[in-house]
């Protein structure tokens, strides 16, 4: 399956990453060959394999309900770039 | 053109946990700002998710609750997004296998029939902080404390046809949310929110309309009036020859209209992924046995009984056994007073009167449920009558006084000594001869006539029973 340029771009933008557009050319037949590759396992025959959503053989823990966390907003904040009344501020990200 | 509503429900609920789901932070409302958002919450790197127990109970309790297949085994999911009140850039849920799976609601309609609305699904998510555009120069401020909340998404199927059966779904999962204690479903405060998917078509259509998503409905009213809005916005496209655009709206409720959000650069893809970060959650038999034995009486179960146990109508059953707080207000007043019947009319009329003209919910009445069935016990043994009964009760208003002591203070009992009343009846008798004469005429509407004289003489204290009685058989002479 073969990625175009466009498709890089898009999906870096989701991911919010930038790739300019001479790398983006060779970002796209990179993962076209990864594609390739799930192309081809696409085709084993898995109708009688479960899913698997984790590759640990393992379920998992719990733990009770119980406020383990202290108030470290001073301590956190320290390496914000901006804070306001205990805010982090951010820009502006209302449409 | 006769058109039909097409309404599904999306309804989130802060399940009411001590503490995150995945972290052990606070999850206290109305705390100071990011007091209550730590590592994990923050997404520092290298803090890993560990599931709260708590959660996963009150979501198979819910799934009980509603009949619905128990997933036995749950997978979280990474929802991706970038949105500042979100640390992680994405949120935990539970995309093809949530905890709790397809089950049902029962509702009661207007018309007292009932309807069953299938859930499609309710799986467990993060909550986001919250923003705050205001005042910060530019800038929008950002309080995590609300980050990783749990909450519970119920879906509903889309088979609610109308408004006011959005609004009957909502409050009977509401009802059951607070009989179950999952949640304090405050929905001023954002425990319970609401978006609502609403399409309209031709009646007798078999394919669905276009639907539009309304979201930021904060109340039962909201839902009402926002979905009556879309639905006539959908309605004047279409006959207008337009056609209505899939697109997320929003409510104004102080416009009582519904607003397009700009539709986003790039649609939605949220490229979801199992959350490497967290197992496979596996529930046995043994654990769903466990939360069963611990669920309370459920409203339609305690609707029924209150029909058998106390030979309530469905109505007044069905008033009652709305909230876990009424029923149990209700039954500590039977058990003081003994008369189901009279307690249905006193809690159901007189007090929920006085808790809306107050605005107060039953947990806040000014008149407990002790005072409330000592009030009506003096009914039932005949110390005060029913109407007398109406001044106690406002005078227990503004008084610490018991019942009885207000009933002796001001000297309210019923007056039963059948020499008195003859005495009364008598002096009524002579006091209007004209209407004797026309009653014995055979005009008996004259009757209620002499009923309220004698009352008006003895101040409303005459036993009524009696009263009648003796009026009757003097009159007739």
């Amino acid at each position: 399956m073969a990625l175009e340029k466009s498709d890089v771009e898009k999906i870096a933008h989701l991911a919010r990453l930038h790739i300019d557009a001479t790398e983006a050319q060779e970002v796209a037949s990179r993962i076209s060959s990864i594609l390739d590759l799930i192309d081809q396992m696409q085709s084993v025959e898995t109708s009688n394999v479960a899913p698997l959503a984790h590759p640990f053989d393992a379920v998992q823990r719990l733990r009770p309900d119980v406020v383990t966390e202290k108030n470290e907003r001073e301590y956190l904040q320290k390496i914000a770039p901006a804070v306001q009344d205990g805010l982090y501020l951010v820009p502006k990200v209302i449409e | 053109m006769v058109w039909e509503t097409v309404i599904g429900l999306e309804v989130h609920v802060q399940l009411d946990t001590k503490s995150k789901l995945f972290s052990g932070s606070s999850t206290t409302f109305g705390a100071e700002p990011n007091t209550q958002a730590g590592i994990y919450d923050l997404a520092m790197p290298g803090t890993l998710p560990v599931f709260n127990e708590a959660v996963l109970r009150m979501a198979v309790k819910f799934g009980l609750a509603i009949d619905a297949e128990i997933g036995r085994r749950s997978v979280f999911d990474r929802k991706n997004y970038f949105y500042p009140d979100l640390p992680k850039g994405y949120q935990v849920t539970q995309l093809a296998f949530p905890t709790v799976g397809k089950g049902s609601l029962q509702i009661t309609l207007e018309d007292g029939s009932e309807k069953v609305i299938g859930i499609t699904r309710a799986h467990i998510e993060e909550d986001a902080g919250k923003s705050l555009h205001e005042d910060f120069q530019g800038l929008t401020g950002i309080d995590l404390n609300r980050a990783g909340t749990a909450l519970l998404e119920i879906v509903s199927e889309p088979e609610l046809r109308n408004a006011k059966e959005a609004v009957a779904y909502l409050k009977k999962l509401h009802a059951i949310i607070l009989y179950l204690g999952i949640s304090d479903g405050n929905m001023a405060q954002g425990s319970m929110r609401c978006d609502a998917n609403v399409s309209v078509r031709q009646l007798g259509a078999t394919e669905f309309g276009t639907r539009t998503e309304i979201k930021n409905i904060n109340s039962f009213r909201f839902v009402e009036k926002a979905i009556n809005h879309e639905v006539r916005r959908q309605i004047d496209i279409i006959e207008d020859g337009g056609r209505i655009i899939q697109e997320t709206r929003l409510y104004d409720a102080d416009k009582d209209e519904t607003r397009s959000m700009r539709s986003k650069e790039v649609a939605n893809d949220y490229r979801y992924f199992p959350e490497p970060d967290l197992l496979p959650v596996v529930i046995d038999e043994a654990y769903i046995e466990a939360v069963r034995a611990e669920l309370p009486e459920l409203p339609n179960a305690k609707r029924a009984r209150f029909v058998s146990q106390y030979g309530l109508s469905e109505y007044d059953a069905g008033v009652l056994s709305s909230s876990r707080e009424m029923a149990n207000f209700y039954e500590e007043v039977v058990n003081i007073c003994g008369d189901t019947k009279l307690s249905a009319n006193w809690v159901t009329v007189d007090l929920q009167g006085l808790l809306n003209k107050s605005d107060l919910e039953i947990s806040q009445s000014p008149v407990s449920a002790s005072r409330l069935g000592a009030l009506i016990g003096r009914i039932k043994d005949q110390t005060i009558s029913g109407k007398i009964a109406k001044a106690v009760f406002e005078a227990m208003l503004g008084s610490e006084q018991s019942v009885d002591e207000i009933i002796e203070s001001q000297g309210l009992q019923q007056v039963t000594d059948s020499g008195a009343i003859e005495k009364l009846v008598d002096e009524v008798i002579a006091a209007n001869p004209e209407q004797v004469a026309q009653f014995r005429a055979g005009k008996e509407k004259v009757f209620a006539f002499f009923i309220g004289q004698a009352m008006k003489v003895s101040k409303g204290k005459a036993n009524p029973d009696q009263l009648n009685a003796l009026l009757l058989q003097k009159l007739k002479g």
